[in-house]
């Protein structure tokens, strides 16, 4: 194909070859992008019917109805509690998940690549990663007091082991076959390291960062619960003591979203940053 | 030989000439196996050498070794007169899977790695790069990434990559074991070429007679394994390009079918698979 003729736009047209393709066979109607959209409306809709029948039969201190939640939303909105709460929880999730990462992504780099430390740190990985964070909430707040620090410190916690985990079975995976390669290329073993193993491994630090952002949310409502007076946490518990059920739903209502936004923004980033990483999302 | 005249001066081992290979009475036991036994061969400078055998007989294990990727149980490795001791970027290595190319990396960041390793600037990459992918005729998928190429290219771009370093051995595992026939006549082609262009020494495995008779200009044999040794060094005169039709090749072709044949057989004798001389689909 020569440069003249692609570039002319008479070329173009003459041979679309759209034109000479035989018609695709038409989709189900539910496979369809719109099928799919209104599939999901249509699932959420029935979700919100269900509660609001239910609500009828219940007083609303036992179920709030969806008209009384969506008050609720309103008051929280209006007076600054909602967004002062979703801010504190998520800057607590955005420090602990961010260290989480930087100290976790390297850790498992060097204890998949180097047996020895991977050996001499296993007993810890192994011991802690069965503790729920929970359990360490009474202890964060002695050592580190009610204010930030403890909070973030849980949700470290929570996110390290995991990408930890995550990332050691990414460097143990690594094809001996690209380790070869870059070595009869002339790399020298730290240049397999950071050229080779690093860039294979990066699926499976995604696929940790993924799970410890859930476990993230876990671990926010917690911590805040026992201590922190603002937050998503705090704002259920409070809620509780004020007999306020509708704001309760609110708050869970608004971790669901807030998670689902969450796992977006990663997914969205890692395809665009890492899609040359054949990162599966 | 095509290579401009001002090469950095610290590549002065790896000008595309060729370095001779030498095995002296090498034995590699794997566990309690022995893979190969009293091994010695001499690949002089420039050879073309195919090593032919039933799978199973020991051909990658012996690539494995010359590469650095093994060593030796017992006997001797050199290359160009030193010993091997590892991997080194003067043995380049073409693998039988793709597997082998870095999937996050661009075809021309690919052929550029070895050159990246070794603190080439990046002009100077672009350029090497550039010239080694129109040899393999790659020149217009310098910027895709592996998985968006045909097996055939991801060869071609494998080749590209090994060659760039200018090795004076290249080994090639099987290169084209997993290509369409069709395909792979087209690449045995281009290897025939490439290697007269740039004569580097080749040592190449494969279990197709047809290829190895296209390529080689010694062919050797190998019995079946375990403890696998040479059976036979066939040189080829036969006149580049080659023609597999011409009557001197269908007699090679039958004197190596025959060998590997009886190869074949005693393999599956020793594993209890046939009773007696004959197996089908082999006959003499």
């Amino acid at each position: 194909m020569s440069a003249v003729n692609t570039s002319s736009p008479a070329y173009r047209t003459a041979a679309a070859p759209e034109a000479a393709k035989p018609p695709k066979p038409a989709k189900p109607f539910l496979d369809t992008r719109i099928g799919r959209a209104l599939t999901a409306i249509f699932s959420v809709t029935l979700g919100i019917a269900i509660w609001e029948v239910l609500s009828w039969r219940f007083p609303p201190l036992f179920l709030p109805s969806p008209q009384l939640t969506l008050q609720a939303v309103g008051e929280l909105w209006a007076d600054g509690t909602l967004l002062q709460s979703i801010g504190a929880s998520l800057a607590r999730i955005m420090a602990g998940w961010g260290l989480g990462l930087v100290v976790g992504i390297p850790l498992g780099i060097v204890m998949g690549y180097f047996s020895f430390v991977r050996r001499l740190l296993d007993p810890y990985v192994e011991f802690f990663r069965f503790i729920p964070p929970i359990a360490f909430v009474t202890l964060a707040v002695i050592w580190l007091g009610a204010g930030e620090a403890s909070k973030v410190a849980l949700i470290f916690y929570t996110t390290v082991f995991i990408v930890m985990i995550n990332t050691i079975a990414g460097v143990l995976s690594v094809s001996e076959l690209r380790l070869r390669a870059a070595a009869a290329l002339g790399a020298n073993p730290l240049q397999i390291l950071l050229t080779v193993i690093v860039p294979s491994t990066v699926p499976y630090m995604v696929t940790g960062a993924r799970i410890a952002m859930g476990n993230s949310f876990l671990t926010i409502v917690s911590a805040e619960i026992v201590a922190a007076q603002i937050g998503i946490g705090a704002m259920i518990w409070t809620s509780r003591n004020y007999g306020k059920t509708e704001w309760v739903f609110v708050g869970i209502i608004t971790l669901g979203l807030l998670g689902y936004t969450c796992d977006r923004v990663v997914r969205f980033v890692v395809k665009r940053v890492l899609r040359r990483y054949a990162v599966a999302v | 030989m095509n290579q401009p005249a001002n090469q950095p001066a610290d590549r002065s081992t790896a000008t595309c000439s060729g370095a001779e290979i030498r095995l002296e009475h090498v034995s590699i036991t794997l566990g309690s196996n022995q893979i190969v036994s009293g091994i010695n061969l001499d690949v002089a400078a420039g050879d073309f050498v195919c090593l032919l055998g039933p799978s199973g007989c020991g051909k990658s294990t012996l690539l494995n070794l010359v590469a650095g990727f093994l060593p030796a149980t017992s006997g001797r490795v050199s290359v160009g007169g030193r010993p091997v001791g590892g991997p080194s970027v003067d043995r380049g290595v073409v693998f039988q899977s793709t597997e082998a190319l870095f999937p996050w990396l661009t075809v021309q960041e690919n052929v550029e790695y070895g050159l990246r390793m070794r603190g080439v600037s990046r002009a100077e990459r672009a350029r090497s790069a550039q010239r080694y992918l129109e040899l393999v005729g790659l020149s217009q998928a310098a910027g895709r990434f592996p998985s968006e190429l045909s097996g055939g290219m991801r060869q071609r771009a494998q080749i590209a990559r090994v060659l760039v370093n200018e090795p004076s051995v290249v080994l090639m595992d099987e290169p084209f074991g997993a290509l369409d026939a069709q395909t792979r006549e087209v690449m045995q082609t281009e290897v025939d070429r490439i290697w007269r262009a740039t004569r580097p020494t080749i040592l190449f495995i494969t279990h197709d007679i047809w290829e190895a008779i296209l390529l080689g200009n010694k062919i050797i044999t190998m019995t079946a394994g375990p403890s696998a040794r040479f059976k036979s060094v066939v040189p080829v005169d036969l006149p580049h390009p080659r023609d597999p039709t011409a009557p001197e090749a269908v007699k090679l072709y039958r004197d190596l079918r025959e060998d590997i044949a009886a190869e074949v057989r005693r393999t599956l004798q020793v594993q209890g698979l046939v009773k007696d001389d004959t197996v089908p689909g082999v006959a003499a």
